[in-house]
């Protein structure tokens, strides 16, 4: 019995060993530890033997059998490490081929830069407000103090609906609704379209964007105006951008500025973007008439406050380097797919 | 406004700076320059010279050798063709290896053309003899120039001269954006003033002593103003024994800088007056005036008049006119008439100076559609006090220039005189609104520089009466800032009172609209809020639709640009439009753009704006795509509820089999579709083309980001199959709608995982499956639960005439 349980260790060893993949090494496994396996039917035939030889046979087969079952997981591991070789060697792919991408739409380059500026002062703490597009002349400009006959009102070539009713020339109307609100302090931007009859080229269109700022505060000054903008386009165009402040006149702030900012593209040394000059004008602002404030029903005397406008478009032309206006409203897919 | 820059130095005399550095620190204190035009821009070693002798030349028949006296020891050689030369002349030289501007056909050249010594046919030649053209300018400037060849000198002229400094080039005309509200600056004067405070320099204005004869201007003329509420004052003067003649060459070289022809004597010194004071002033032979007499007045309705230009103008009874006691003589401020103006046989004029109404002036000139120099200061608005200033100085011109005899005194019409503005002085007003510190003393300072004169006693700031735009304590402090300077300002950020900063909660609805479309591919357009009325027909809109009940602009860029829209497709059709025949393939476009819906006809009160989510589309996809995207959006603003399409939707622009009015809640909140095909078409798009569009103000009544967890389902889900073959008309939406109805509270979700018509269902049938799903959160279900939803749906279905199919 001995040697015969002996003749089954080695074959079985020799069988597993033999075995070149994992099917044929569970083949083995079976013919040998199965229910009718040979290890299994020797141990069956151990009641053959005298019950006093059997503890030792039995302790003979069970160390046989632990034998055999660590070759058998070694001879796994072996075989499973090989498959796994061979199976990443035959899925190797060609990671240069193109991506299935999923086609995202995009955003108008006028959206974009809007963003930009709103994020700029949420930050800071302004709320975004909207007002009506087609506005009342009083708003648009009696109350921005441009009473019916000033020159200003030629300047801004307006569209009107009647005598009281006409499309905004400015988002400024937005600043007096705010106001009128009666709720102070007042930290807001209002963007908007804005429509002035202008022929339609590369540089002007009847309708635009602008977004308009309107802070009101106790103790609010010019030099809190020339930081605040001051933030902004370096916040916008970039940290070494430097802006200029130049009087100016507008009938609803009083002192008025223009401000300019170094030319982004020759950083101010003069090139053919800026004219030569090193600057680019940006925007408007200035203080808020005292007039202005009074027709809204707030005391001049207690609050001031400033105001500022931009063109959106002027912005995103500025920003993305467009160099004509028209695109922006061609909505031409080749165009769009570019931001 | 442009200004030459020798006449400002002429005033500030103390003025030594370059252009550049004027324009800069003009810009800074305000007056914003925009660009400068130098006159001797290119123009290099140009002398003066005289002809010595002229010979001819020996192989040419149509050169001239020339020797010429330069103003050195040696007469140089010249050779040239001009015809209009002769011995004795003087004339401008350019020197070997000068520099002239242009050709002598008057086209500038950029850079100028280099002159160099060289041989002309065999005879040499060291310079070259301008014509006016060659030195950048023009006969019209220079009225004494020949009509042919070489500039010609009067024999004052030295010799050896620099020629572009006695042709007055070395100048520049300064360009000035000036702001409606300083008219003051709208005058040589006014801009003088401002660079000698600018530049803290002596302004010094002409000097204009008493003129005139001892006779009085109230002999010759008597002034009625009868409409004194559109003219302020009207000063008379009168002129006799007039000699026209050419103005001299120092008035005409100032009118030609900017851009002034000049014409004779007395027209050069309105024109003149005109740019130094910023006062239009006019003139009228006065034996014209019948009872030499001039009444101001509005027109008769219907009145019509010949103006100088020779045009008859038709006139209503707001226009201001000038008359005299038979007739009207000339347009108020625009434009004299022909009835009445200088000829060369003029012996006795009347000279006008007067303030009329801006406003009027500029309503009538757009009325009767004539706009003149005069007529675009007068509408400025300007100062009556400058009205006599401007025109002694005239007189004194008339008189320096030996035009005529000036008669003595002035008839003055001035009712109500103008007095300069009293403002309190509040420096620490100024201060507080600026964020300054600047002294008190500081500030009298600048006022001092700008005429602003202060009583003490009163602590009041005097404004003259030309700077009629300062007005109260924010005016001031602007004169105290651009004198401080800008830049000198600091830079704070406000204080005060927090304030949060956020969107509104349309504009975060607006923000997930975007995200959505881009997501599925839709890029965002923008159009424009106006179009053409003929856009309705364009989409099949019938002619009694409310649709076409527009908000219309009165004054239009053309009938393409005339109404507010009142749908969104044009412009979404417009761009696929545009996309489609630039052959673009597969084009997804959304919108987010108002509509502008008026409240009544005609309109009285602002229209209902209002936002609409547009998406249009052509190439891959299909209906169902499209409809993919608005649920996804509704879905992302919390709009889980039962989203209901109903096909009777009967919209002109879109195919009649294929659109739906959206519902949510019971209340339409937009439609979706495939374009009309004779809709495509009218937009030249040979595709399929898909469109939603989804009303914002509707949708934003029922979007929520609030959002509560619900747990994830802890007992397992029970599946069931329910197989159909229904009558093709009984849509997918009609039996959802049993689902949702007879499905119980356990009915969790359904969804279709089969559709099929053809060969193998009968005809006018189609087979339709979905797959339901049931779950509690409370228990495992039992068979029982489930199977009394089924039979009550089953049974719905049944009755709506829908056979089920065992599996």
């Amino acid at each position: 019995m001995k040697e015969k349980l002996q003749k089954i260790k080695d074959e079985a060893i020799k069988k597993i060993e033999s075995s070149n993949d994992l099917g044929k090494l569970n083949e083995a496994r079976v013919a040998i530890l199965g229910k009718k396996g040979e290890l299994t039917a020797i141990s069956k035939s151990m009641k053959e033997l005298l019950p006093q030889d059997r503890p030792a046979f039995g302790q003979l087969i069970n160390e046989a059998r632990g034998e055999i079952e660590r070759k058998l997981e070694v001879a796994k591991a072996a075989l499973e490490a090989k498959e796994l070789e061979m199976r990443l060697k035959r899925e190797v792919i060609d990671v240069t081929l193109p991506a299935k991408r999923n086609k995202l739409g995009h955003r108008h380059p006028n959206t974009i830069a809007l963003e930009e500026v709103e994020r700029i002062f949420v930050g800071m703490g302004y709320e975004v407000v909207e007002g009506p597009e087609v506005e009342l002349d009083y708003y648009n400009f009696e109350a921005l103090n441009i009473p019916a006959n000033h020159p200003a009102k030629d300047e801004q070539d307006t569209f009107y609906i009647n005598d009281d009713i006409l499309l905004r020339t400015q988002t400024s109307p937005v600043q007096v609704r705010e106001m009128e609100k009666g709720k102070l302090p007042i930290r807001m931007i209002a963007p908007g379209r804005v429509f002035r009859s202008d022929e339609v080229d590369a540089t002007h269109s009847p309708s635009f964007h602008q977004i308009e700022g309107l802070v009101i505060d106790k103790r609010i000054t010019f030099a809190d105006l020339k930081g605040t903008l001051e933030e902004f386009v370096r916040e916008l165009f970039g940290k070494d951008t430097k802006v200029k402040f130049r009087p100016h006149h507008f009938p609803f702030t009083e002192p008025s500025a223009e401000v300019d900012m170094t030319c982004f593209k020759c950083g101010g040394s003069g090139c053919r973007f800026c004219k030569g000059s090193g600057w680019i004008e940006i925007l408007g602002c200035g203080m808020v008439h005292p007039r202005v404030l009074k027709m809204s029903g707030i005391d001049p005397e207690e609050y001031s406050g400033f105001a500022f406008g931009v063109g959106l478009e002027r912005i995103a032309l500025l920003k993305y380097e467009i160099d004509d206006m028209r695109l922006l409203y061609e909505n031409d897919d080749r165009f769009l797919k570019q931001f | 406004m442009k200004t030459s820059f020798a006449w400002i130095k002429a005033l500030v005399p103390e003025l030594n700076v370059t252009v550049q550095e004027y324009m800069d620190a003009m810009t800074l204190s305000g007056t914003k320059t925009e660009g400068a035009e130098k006159l001797d821009a290119d123009l290099e070693r140009i002398v003066v010279g005289q002809i010595k002798k002229i010979e001819p030349h020996p192989d040419a028949d149509k050169l001239i050798v020339c020797q010429v006296d330069i103003g050195g020891d040696e007469e140089i050689q010249i050779v040239t063709g001009a015809p209009n030369v002769a011995k004795g002349d003087k004339v401008p030289v350019v020197l070997n290896g000068g520099r002239v501007a242009g050709s002598h056909d008057g086209s500038k050249v950029s850079g100028g053309i280099k002159i160099k010594k060289g041989k002309l046919r065999g005879v040499e030649s060291n310079g070259m003899m301008c014509s006016i053209e060659e030195l950048g300018s023009s006969k019209e400037m220079y009225p004494n120039a020949p009509e042919l060849g070489i500039y010609i000198f009067g024999p004052e002229v030295e010799v050896g001269a620099d020629a572009v400094e006695v042709l007055g080039l070395h100048d520049a005309v300064i360009e000035y954006e000036v702001t409606s509200n300083r008219v003051d600056c709208f005058s040589v004067l006014g801009i003088a003033r401002e660079a000698a405070a600018t530049f803290q320099k002596k302004f010094q204005p002409p000097v204009v002593a008493k003129t005139g004869n001892g006779e009085d201007a109230g002999d010759y003329i008597k002034v009625t103003v009868k409409d004194s509420d559109l003219c302020s004052r009207y000063v008379a003067r009168a002129v006799k024994n007039i000699k026209i003649a050419p103005s001299p060459e120092w008035m005409q070289r100032r009118l030609a800088a900017h851009g002034i022809r000049p014409i004779n004597n007395l027209v050069d010194i309105t024109n003149y007056v005109m740019l130094e004071y910023g006062q239009p002033m006019h003139a009228y032979d006065l034996d014209t005036i019948a009872g030499k007499e001039i009444i101001v007045r509005r027109a008769k309705a219907g009145e019509t008049f010949v103006t100088l230009d020779g045009q008859e103008r038709a006139l209503d009874d707001t226009v201001l006119m000038i008359c005299d006691t038979e007739k009207a003589v000339g347009i108020a401020g625009i434009m004299g008439g022909e009835n009445s103006m200088i000829t060369d046989k003029v012996e006795t004029m009347l000279f006008e100076a007067a303030c009329f109404d801006g406003t009027n002036i500029r309503l009538s000139s757009k009325k009767i559609g004539l706009r003149t120099d005069a007529s675009s200061i007068f509408e400025k608005g300007l100062d009556p006090n400058n009205a006599m200033l401007a025109i002694n100085r005239a007189c004194q011109l008339v008189e320096e220039l030996g035009a005529g005899e000036v008669v003595g005194g002035a008839v003055d019409v001035y009712p109500v005189k103008k007095e300069g503005r009293k403002i309190p002085f509040e420096p620490e007003k100024y201060n507080r609104l600026l964020g300054t510190d600047i002294s008190k003393e500081e500030m009298l300072a600048y006022f001092k520089r700008l005429e602003l004169s202060y009583d003490e006693a009163a602590n009041e700031i005097c404004a003259p009466s030309w700077r009629q735009d300062l007005e109260c304590d924010a005016d001031l402090a602007e004169e105290v800032a651009r004198f401080f300077g800008y830049d000198n300002i600091p830079t704070t950020l406000p204080t005060g009172e927090a304030t949060t900063g956020k969107l509104s909660f349309k504009l975060r609805v607006e923000e997930v609209a975007r995200e959505i479309a881009e997501y599925c591919g839709f890029s965002q357009g923008m159009c424009y809020s106006f179009e053409s009325p003929k856009v309705f027909d364009k989409l099949l809109i019938p002619q009694d639709s409310k649709l076409r009940e527009a908000v219309t602009i009165l004054n239009p860029l053309g009938e393409d640009f005339s109404i507010m829209r009142t749908i969104p497709l044009n412009g979404m059709l417009s761009s696929l439009s545009t996309n489609y025949n630039r052959r673009n393939k597969d084009v997804r476009l959304y919108e987010l753009g108002n509509i502008y819906l008026p409240k009544q006809m005609p309109v009285t009160e602002l229209p209902d704006e209002r936002m609409q989510f547009t998406l249009g589309m052509y190439g891959e996809g299909d209906f169902y795509t499209l409809k993919g995207v608005v649920e996804e959006f509704f879905s992302k603003i919390g709009m889980t509820g039962r989203i209901s399409y109903d096909p009777d939707s009967g919209r002109p622009y879109l195919h009649p089999g294929r659109q739906a009015d959206i519902s949510y809640g019971g209340v339409i909140v937009g439609y979706i579709g495939e374009a009309h095909p004779l809709v495509a078409a009218n937009y030249s798009i040979k595709d399929r083309v898909y469109v939603a569009v989804i009303d914002l103000p509707e949708i934003v009544k029922f979007a929520s980001f609030d959002r509560k967890f619900q747990g994830i389902a802890k007992f397992p889900a029970s599946v069931r199959d329910i197989s159909m073959v229904a009558p093709k008309d009984i849509m997918a939406g009609a039996i959802e709608k049993v689902f949702e109805e007879k499905g119980g509270e356990y009915l969790e979700s359904y969804a279709l995982f089969d559709l099929y018509e053809g060969s193998q269902i009968t005809k006018g049938y189609k087979s339709i499956a979905y797959s339901l799903t049931f779950r509690s959160k409370e228990k495992n279900l039992k068979e029982a639960d489930i199977v009394s939803a089924m039979e009550r749906i089953l049974g719905a279905l049944e009755k709506m005439g829908i056979e089920l199919r065992k599996s």
